[in-house]
């Protein structure tokens, strides 16, 4: 990959047009950013996209911009990274500032309502679709421990709102004590 | 002075917001309603809501939405800026270290244990999304739930698959049927 103008151009329009469309919180942006960087542009791979949202959501910040800025930085280094930062930044930034002047007018708008309750439709066949396309991966990676660990993992958050942190420090416990000596070479 | 204010503020809410989302609103709620008294706890609501029908991190739109309304556009490029700063500079030192120890035998273990455990954050978040937009109230529900959301799903998850079609182009699409079906059905408070 030629690291020229033109490549962080488009880096810039990408992470600018995800940021545009992302509507719903963090998992949702990374999903559309594994859809473009993963699947169409083929720039990093699955797994990195899935360390990049492991790192993203325990570091502070919004997952949005931290993981952002980690693909910029794989692909583009320090300057990749800032570029992939105000891309991400801009289109919030811009809406804000301009909605902030007439914003008690905003949330009367029944058509914004209505456009954003048929959004969810389009997100949540988003998140489906990539969530399995991930679970693929990480089945030929782990098999059953991927099974029974993702199942748990959903389970403890979308059911008993567990803290997030405190499953991403177990697993990477566990991962340590079954993988953590290195691959058995066969 | 307003702008040292609001680049200190936002610094602040930038370092200490971890974890994403929602998590970081009591943060943002203390420093700008409580300290600074820059939004009224009406506002601060208002913000909330504006911050589901738009794109975009929570922190990043309090950021711009009070920097705007204390300081003009310098007020949010400064405190959009400070709220950034700090993950910024974390993140980077991060990435860093990824690409440096990755290999090493102990972080590959770890991050094969961590990746599992992401799919089912995903998912989680996506089943999140899907309750609340199944489970809701419109002039299409019965009992409850939402039939044009169940159906909508459906028929967009079936396109996905199928034809593969870009995500963006997918959510735009079910937002203008969802602006043609509530308009005719009527909508909900989200």
């Amino acid at each position: 990959m030629k690291r020229d103008l033109r490549f962080y151009l488009k880096l810039m329009f990408y992470t600018f047009k995800i940021s545009a469309f992302t509507f719903g919180g963090g998992y949702v942006i990374v999903t559309l950013m594994k859809k473009q960087f993963v699947d169409e542009l083929g720039w990093i791979d699955e797994k990195e996209m899935l360390d990049f949202t492991a790192m993203s959501q325990s570091s502070p910040g919004s997952i949005a911009v931290n993981a952002s800025v980690l693909v910029g930085n794989k692909v583009g280094g320090v300057v990749g990274s800032i570029v992939a930062l105000v891309g991400t930044v801009l289109p919030p930034l811009i809406i804000l500032t301009v909605i902030s002047h007439f914003y008690t007018a905003f949330i009367k708008i029944n058509a914004v309502r209505y456009l954003l309750l048929g959004m969810q439709s389009g997100v949540s066949a988003v998140i489906c679709d990539a969530v399995y396309t991930m679970f693929k991966t990480v089945w030929k990676e782990s098999r059953w421990i991927a099974l029974i660990t993702s199942v748990i993992a959903f389970v403890l958050v979308a059911v008993l709102s567990v803290n997030v942190i405190i499953i991403i420090i177990a697993c990477i416990i566990l991962g340590i004590i079954l993988y953590g000596r290195g691959e058995k070479k066969a | 002075m307003m702008l040292i204010k609001l680049l200190w503020s936002f610094l602040q809410i930038g370092l200490f917001s971890i974890g994403g989302g929602y998590a970081a609103l009591p943060l943002i709620h203390e420093q700008v309603v409580d300290l600074h008294g820059w939004l009224t706890d009406v506002e601060f609501a208002d913000l909330v809501t504006i911050s589901q029908m738009t794109p975009g991190p929570i922190a990043i739109n309090a950021a711009s939405f009070v920097g705007a309304r204390m300081a003009g556009i310098p007020g949010s490029l400064i405190a959009t800026f400070g709220c950034v700063l700090p993950p910024f500079i974390i993140i980077s030192i991060l990435a860093r270290l990824y690409m440096k120890y990755n290999s090493l035998d102990v972080i590959k273990g770890a991050l094969k244990g961590l990746r599992p455990a992401v799919v089912g954050l995903i998912a989680s978040a996506g089943f999140s999304i899907i309750s609340s937009s199944w489970l809701n109230e419109t002039g299409t529900s019965v009992y409850g739930v939402d039939i044009a959301a169940v159906l909508l799903f459906v028929a967009t998850f079936f396109v996905m698959r199928k034809w593969k079609k870009s995500p963006i182009l997918v959510i735009c699409g079910t937002g203008i049927a969802g602006l043609i079906i509530y308009s005719i059905f009527g909508g909900a408070v989200i």
